[in-house]
């Protein structure tokens, strides 16, 4: 505790803390953001063309046992971008989510009851409308617990991206370990939790915003 | 129908255009060669030193710097280096020329930094190199020591377990067996000078591990090193390696003036300042441009 | 061509024998893979029987495996590296830590999904708490901890990598060597053993599920929930 203590006293310290949860909010954040859109497009196209589904699903599947690790570091030599780049980093975890998204967007696509639908198209929604105003707002609640758990397994893989140099609060956990120290560990792991914490209670306000129906049935 | 799909393509185009253009952000961001000039460093506590001082140095010139620290081992910097996303490094002329020369047999100082100006590819340069040297170093327990183990050429044939980094097997097996006619009983992945390396020396689950002689792991630890009579380990004197097109001609001298100021003694212990001590490592690199009066 | 480089590592005889020949290192990387996933289902599938039969403790379940996700593999075992003075207990703590979570959830939400009218009728006919959670309620939850399991294991073995880091021959030794000396035949090479572990272990898991599961249960009749775990390696 003294050594937290001691390791936050320096003014540097602080501001490289500061700047390398900023660089973990983005990298954690931004595959999240580029994920949902690419989701809900894929998640749509699989609808529409049901045949499309299983290799949709099956390929988001394998993409799923590539160790991150690999991913960080095949995609520069796949792609030809900068080894540090941080784009290798964003791009693997866009990858990892909308693999993860993919699906449940599907489901709950194919969820929404036949009989809503039937309604929108008999009052006149053409295709493109009905599923902007009724199919997609009905699959937010499912979308949104899919975001959720993405959002915090980018947060914690992240971290893992200090093995090759881009790291944000991942940084702290090798650099500590080099100098046998734990201070900066330890608040390397509390940050990225309360960093978790923070995003997780922010898309819950996120989705009981866009959904008001939910919420007033729960009332 | 069709109308949908033309949505969905339009959709699709711009999903890709958004990542596409955050690339070229990230990317154009890295390339700011127009002035910005990127620091890099290998993951050891030295390296980050040095990094640090470089900068800090770099600084007094006017130019902008920034830190990049952590990358990794010298194939890895210097990939980064040629595509740009660094500009100078703070780099160690043995290791280095063997990297760029495999051939390469020279080992005193002298030797090893005209071979290395000479072997450095276009586009890429040294500067001049600073007394100060950081060497690998084969080290014992002080209790293999007093079995009669000083030099490389007592570990014999197959007798022990060596600890090293990942790449040490590819570098170094076939030359120290060459040299000494010594093998090991297995080379063991450990990590590059780090605890995963002392403590299998400690728990003796390695004999013989390789480290490096600004560490401050060795006398904490009454770990004693092994001499190299036959020079396997060349020289490694302390070098800035940097694209020429990312330092100015003032940013050279000073980098100079940094190469010139360093000695052994005095890395070693800003190395035990950092490791043992937990300052941090931009005061470390401040104070000892503040003593060597650079800027 | 990377990957033709991957298969020449692949190919390579030197990489087949001798102590940090491949078979070692997937042996070592089952090893700890093998005893996180028991060791945490040791943990997670009693209590996740236990809440869901009881329905006490059903928030503070969910909350805390959720922070249970968060933490970060990577600063778990070097932090617990520190303390323990080695990597084998961290590494194993850290990846139990990691595939609590998914076996939880596929216990919690496998007893919680039980059909209420299937467990009134177990009740109605006279069975014992007990009875119901044993004979009723496990057998129908079985699905989704099969599903649990997997995805914990799936998980736990794409992590297990990160473990060569504080020294462990673990399948990511190959990852991490490669990477410092970007030699992709061995770093790709090292990815591709990884991803196949992954995808035979998932099989195998799938075949016992098969034969664990009741046959009025398979999961293919009720694929809606076996979502996919958050990922942390």
């Amino acid at each position: 505790m003294g050594d937290v203590v001691k390791y936050l006293s320096d003014a540097g310290t602080r501001a490289a803390l500061w700047s390398m949860l900023l660089d973990h909010v983005w990298l954690s954040l931004l595959p999240l953001v580029i994920s949902v859109v690419l989701a809900v497009v894929l998640g749509l196209v699989c609808h529409r063309y049901r045949r499309l589904n299983g290799f949709v699903v099956g390929l988001s599947n394998v993409v799923y046992t590539i160790p991150s690790l690999a991913l960080f570091a095949i995609i520069p030599a796949v792609i030809g971008t900068q080894v540090l780049n941080p784009v290798n980093v964003v791009l693997a975890l866009t990858i990892y989510t909308t693999a993860l998204l993919v699906r449940p967007v599907v489901e709950a696509l194919n969820a929404v009851p036949a009989h809503v639908t039937a309604a929108a198209t008999a009052m006149g929604f053409r295709p493109w409308r009905r599923f902007l105003t009724v199919e997609l707002p009905l699959s937010v609640p499912v979308l949104a617990a899919g975001v959720r758990v993405g959002s915090v397994s980018n947060i914690s893989l992240v971290s893992v991206g200090a093995l090759i140099g881009t790291g944000g609060l991942g940084t702290l956990f090798t650099d500590g370990f080099r100098q046998r120290y734990l201070a900066p560990i330890a608040i390397g792991i509390v940050l990225t939790l309360a960093l978790a914490l923070v995003v997780d209670l922010l898309l819950v306000g996120l989705r009981n915003l866009v959904t008001p129906w939910a919420r007033a049935g729960r009332a | 129908m069709k109308r949908t799909l033309t949505v969905i393509v339009a959709a699709a185009a711009l999903a890709v255009s958004a990542c596409g253009s955050k690339e070229d952000l990230s990317g154009s961001d890295q390339q700011a060669a127009s002035g910005e000039v990127v620091v890099g460093s290998a993951d050891f506590t030295e390296n980050k030193i040095l990094a640090e001082v470089y900068a800090g140095a770099l600084k007094t010139t006017g130019a902008k710097v920034s830190v990049k620290s952590g990358i990794g081992a010298r194939e890895l910097v210097v990939k980064a280096l040629q595509d740009k996303s660094l500009g100078v490094v703070p780099e160690y002329t043995g290791n280095l020329l063997n990297y760029f020369d495999k051939a390469n047999a020279k080992t005193t100082p002298d030797e090893v930094y005209a071979a290395l100006k000479e072997k450095t590819p276009a586009g890429l340069e040294v500067l001049a190199k600073s007394p100060a040297e950081d060497k690998d170093v084969l080290v014992v327990t002080k209790e293999t020591a007093d079995s009669g183990v000083k030099s490389i050429a007592d570990l014999g044939d197959n007798k022990y377990v060596l600890g090293a980094a990942g790449e040490w097997a590819q570098r170094w097996q076939g030359k120290v067996k060459e040299l000494y006619g010594v093998t090991f009983k297995e080379v063991k992945t450990t990590d590059a000078g780090g605890p995963v390396t002392v403590d299998a020396l400690k728990d003796g689950s390695a004999q013989v591990v390789n480290l490096y002689t600004t560490s401050a792991d060795i006398k904490a630890n009454n770990f004693v090193e092994l001499t190299d009579p036959k020079s396997m380990y060349p020289a490694q004197n302390i070098v800035p390696l940097l694209r020429s097109d990312a330092v100015d001609a003032k940013g050279k001298a000073v980098l100079d003036k940094v190469s010139q100021a360093l000695t052994t003694e005095k890395l070693a212990e800003l190395v035990k300042r950092v490791d043992v001590d937990k300052e941090t490592v931009a005061n470390v690199a401040a104070d000892f441009l503040k003593t060597a009066a650079i800027g | 061509m990377i990957f033709a480089d991957a298969f020449a590592w692949l190919l390579d005889a030197a990489n087949w024998t001798g102590s940090r020949s491949i078979p070692v290192r997937v042996g070592v990387h089952l090893l700890y893979c093998l005893g996180a996933v028991l060791g945490a289902a040791a943990i997670a599938v009693p209590l996740g029987l236990y809440v869901g039969h009881t329905g006490r403790g059903g928030v503070l379940l969910v909350g805390g495996s959720n922070a249970l996700r968060a933490l970060p593999t990577l600063g778990l075992v070097t932090f617990l590296y520190l303390v323990a003075g080695g990597g084998q207990v961290g590494v194993l703590i850290g990846l139990v830590v990691l595939a609590v979570p998914p076996i939880l959830a596929g216990a919690y939400a496998g007893i919680q999904d039980v059909d209420r009218g299937v467990v009134d009728a177990a009740r109605g006919m006279g069975m014992t708490g007990a009875q119901r959670l044993w004979r009723v309620e496990l057998p129908n939850a079985l699905p989704l901890l099969v599903g649990g399991l997997r995805n914990a294991t799936l998980q736990v073995v794409a992590t297990a990598s990160v473990a060569a880091y504080v020294g462990i021959e673990t399948l990511g030794r190959p990852l991490l060597d490669g990477l410092r000396v970007l030699d992709y035949g061995q770093f790709v090479g090292g990815a591709v053993l990884v991803a196949l572990l992954a995808v035979v272990l998932d099989v195998v898991l799938a075949l016992v599920g098969k034969l664990v599961i009741p046959r009025g249960l398979r999961l293919s009749a009720r694929p809606r929930r076996r979502a996919k775990a958050p990922r942390v390696g």
